[in-house]
């Protein structure tokens, strides 16, 4: 069932005005417990139905789900389209081609996208960098960053890898060898294991759809 | 207000108040020393780098601000609460205990930030050393402390007002609140992949914290701050506060959707975030109303003046800070582009400046009165003005610039250039751009020294030679 957003939110006011006057009847509007009730009345129903919108939410977002992919997206080709009804980019999901040279199970996957949420979060990534667009703003937003042109542009003949998975890996774990402008990444002593886990993160993330964050990706056509 | 205790005379919960507020401005210095040094990294990215980087500074600036703030408002409510209901705090051994291991715990986990920085990818890391979640970097060992000093604040709130048989209705508001504070810090302590799932959560406890549950917190510190500085009558104050609780809760607990456009949640929360969040100024105006028309009726003429000023800046800065600086980019239209930039920072800096430090150091001027001048009918010093007056044009230098170079950042990086990597560098290596990390940095050496001067006259006001004293009007 959609969840239409007019709808609930004039729900949400209409039961909360209804409410709190039904409950302050014989007490105008500027006496104390006219607002009393409207405290603990709007209170309980915006908590109520943020209860509920979670529950839904939640189910949306489960790895898996139309909106986030499986972990095993990272054995598949992943662009970005334009729609043009909604004029948003939306990511598309495309043919196997492994990652790292194989396919990765169910499980392995998992295990590999885990390693690399946990190495996002030991090495504090969100203090210079914006995932989502939310974090710190000392460098890039990471929400595309598998798709972004500068691993083929740049980083793949800095490096001298053969695939833009090799050479993400290769800068991650030296990012102070290879600059791209004077604020250059510290070395954060990843190991090669944690290396390719984050690239199996980002590429991941780099397929969840967004509503259309970041708006025309590298000019997404 | 003061029948029971003697003029002069303070209740332990009052003494204990006073350590809070000591630690929290020690943490406020701790927070400006690293922010300076990550505005400076960005004019010089080789200082400290690869020893003390970026990321590093800006987690203990933003940890050290957490922990402040808390620990402000937990000394507010300690100072407050026997006034509000006659009678000493019960737990006081067990406020004292827990105030000491908090202070500690903060310093063993400072360290480990400075000494350690970070750790390998795995679940010690997570407990031991940061679990890398901005604002909520704290590993979870410190989480678990946390959870447990906030339980006993919580129960010597509930407890006293029981032992009491008195409970005033900002009492009432501020127990709720509480209960509601604390249960969503737990929320922030879970691990998943799950990147969508992780920030879903993660926004309550940073959202809901900061536009819900710490906005009402310092609604009810600020109205029992009113009460004893202009004699507002309870009933006003207390059928505002309740306006405020229901406008708050109202407009902000589903406004939490301004964060939820962008990171994988369904569709409905583009209209919802935007809807609830756009209304949230609503009861940041109502505030000020209430500020200014109570100071308004009794022009400006107080028992405490730097006190006053205060509190009418919180009204004030609540307002632009978090009401007009949040407004500007909380509708999903803009906020496509802006999201990310250095408009949030922007906002975040007049935001919790305007809201909750100039709340504290409202109530640490009232308790300093008490402690050293309860005779004086009137509170004042020539030194105050100066650091109010440079640590507000210090915050708004800051903010403008970090809003001149967030502009530049939503139109050339994200507008126009595709929000690449490259584009990135090229917005951050605009002139205007550029400029505004300057600026930022010279109004942040500017807040240095102004919170220097408040520091020179938070210790000595109502010290030494009882010139100040001029003993005007205003009732006691
Ligand atoms: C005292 C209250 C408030 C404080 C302390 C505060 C603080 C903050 C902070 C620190 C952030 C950045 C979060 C991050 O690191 O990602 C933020 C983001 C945001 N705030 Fe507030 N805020 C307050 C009230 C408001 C209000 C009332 C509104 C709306 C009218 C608002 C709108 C926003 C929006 C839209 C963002 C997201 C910016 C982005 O997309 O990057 N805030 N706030
Ligand atoms: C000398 C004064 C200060 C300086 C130089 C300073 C500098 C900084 C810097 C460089 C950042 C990192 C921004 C980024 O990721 O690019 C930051 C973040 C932050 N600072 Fe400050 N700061 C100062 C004072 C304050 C004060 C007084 C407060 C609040 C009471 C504050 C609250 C914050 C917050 C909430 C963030 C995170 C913002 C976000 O994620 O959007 N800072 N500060
Ligand atoms: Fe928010």
């Amino acid at each position: 069932m959609e969840i239409g957003w007019i709808e609930t939110t004039i729900g949400a006011l209409f039961a909360t005005a209804i409410l709190t006057l039904w409950l302050s009847r014989g007490s105008g509007w500027l006496e104390p417990r006219f607002w009393r009730n409207a405290a603990w009345v709007s209170a309980l129903i915006m908590t109520g139905i943020l209860v509920y919108l979670t529950i839904d939410s939640l189910n949306q977002i489960r790895e898996g789900s139309a909106r986030v992919p499986a972990y095993t997206v990272i054995n598949k080709a992943i662009g970005l389209k334009r729609d043009y009804e909604k004029h948003r980019d939306i990511p598309v999901i495309g043919d196997e081609v492994g990652f790292f040279g194989r396919t990765w199970s169910e499980e392995e996957a998992y295990a590999l996208v885990n390693k690399g949420k946990l190495t996002l979060q030991s090495r504090n990534c969100m203090d210079c960098h914006t995932l989502l667009g939310n974090g710190a703003y000392f460098a890039p937003d990471l929400t595309r960053a598998w798709l972004d042109p500068k691993w083929e542009n740049m980083v793949m003949s800095m490096t001298g890898k053969a695939t833009k998975e090799e050479a993400m890996a290769e800068w991650l774990q030296h990012p102070d060898r290879y600059p791209t402008f004077a604020r250059r990444m510290p070395n954060l002593h990843l190991s090669e294991e944690e290396a390719r886990a984050l690239v199996a993160f980002l590429k991941w993330m780099s397929a969840i759809d967004t509503n259309g964050f970041p708006d025309r990706f590298a000019g997404v056509q | 207000m003061t029948e029971v205790m003697p003029k002069g005379k303070l209740y332990e919960s009052q003494k204990l108040a006073l350590l809070y507020f000591w630690v929290a401005l020690a943490l406020f210095g701790a927070q400006i020393l690293f922010g300076l040094l990550a505005a400076w990294q960005y004019l010089d990215p080789g200082f400290l780098y690869g020893k003390l980087n970026f990321m590093t500074n800006r987690m203990l600036h933003i940890n050290a601000m957490i922990v402040w703030l808390l620990l402000g408002f937990m000394g507010g409510v300690y100072w407050f609460l026997p006034l509000e209901l006659g009678r000493e705090v019960v737990g006081i051994r067990l406020a004292r205990f827990a105030f000491f291991t908090l202070v500690a715990a903060v310093g063993v986990v400072v360290l480990v930030y400075l000494l350690v920085q970070y750790g390998p990818g795995n679940a010690f890391t997570l407990w031991f050393i940061t679990e890398g979640r901005e604002y909520i970097e704290a590993p979870r060992w410190a989480d678990l402390g946390i959870v447990a000093v906030m339980a006993i604040f919580l129960y010597n709130v509930v407890a006293t007002a029981l032992k009491a048989k008195r409970i005033t209705g900002v009492v009432a508001v501020l127990m709720f609140d509480l209960v509601a504070l604390a249960g969503l810090y737990t929320a922030g302590m879970h691990y998943t992949p799950n990147i969508s799932m992780d920030q879903y959560f993660w926004w309550w406890v940073v959202h809901l914290w900061v536009e819900a549950t710490w906005e009402v917190l310092v609604g009810s510190i600020m109205a029992m701050a009113l009460m004893h500085l202009l004699g507002t009558p309870r009933r006003i104050v207390e059928t505002w506060l309740y306006l405020e609780v229901a406008l708050v809760f109202g407009t902000g607990i589903l406004g939490l959707g301004h964060h939820y456009f962008w990171i994988g949640t369904p569709e409905y929360w583009l209209g919802l975030g935007g809807f609830f969040s756009a209304l949230e100024p609503i009861p940041l105006v109502a505030m000020v109303v209430h500020a200014v028309y109570d100071a308004g009726m009794h022009r400006m003429q107080t028992v405490n003046q730097p006190a006053l000023f205060w509190a009418i800046a919180q009204a004030f800065g609540n307002f632009i800070g978090a009401g007009v600086w949040g407004f500007m980019q909380t509708l999903p239209q803009i906020n496509l582009y802006s999201h990310g930039t250095q408009l949030a920072p922007a906002h975040g800096h007049l935001a919790f400046f305007g809201a909750y430090v100039t709340a504290i150091l409202t109530v640490i001027y009232m308790a300093l009165h008490q402690v050293r001048r309860a005779d004086w009918p009137r509170f004042d010093s020539k030194l105050w003005k100066w650091a109010f007056v440079l640590m507000v044009v210090s915050i708004f230098g800051m903010s403008a610039a970090m809003t001149v170079a967030g502009f530049t950042q939503t139109m050339v990086e994200r507008a126009i250039g595709g929000s690449t990597w490259q584009a990135y560098i090229e917005a951050q290596t605009h002139p205007w751009f550029q400029n505004g990390m300057v600026w930022r940095f010279v109004f942040g050496v500017f807040f240095l020294v102004s919170y220097l001067v408040l520091l020179w006259d938070l210790a000595t006001i109502g010290k030494g030679r009882a010139a100040q004293a001029k003993g005007v009007g205003a009732h006691d």
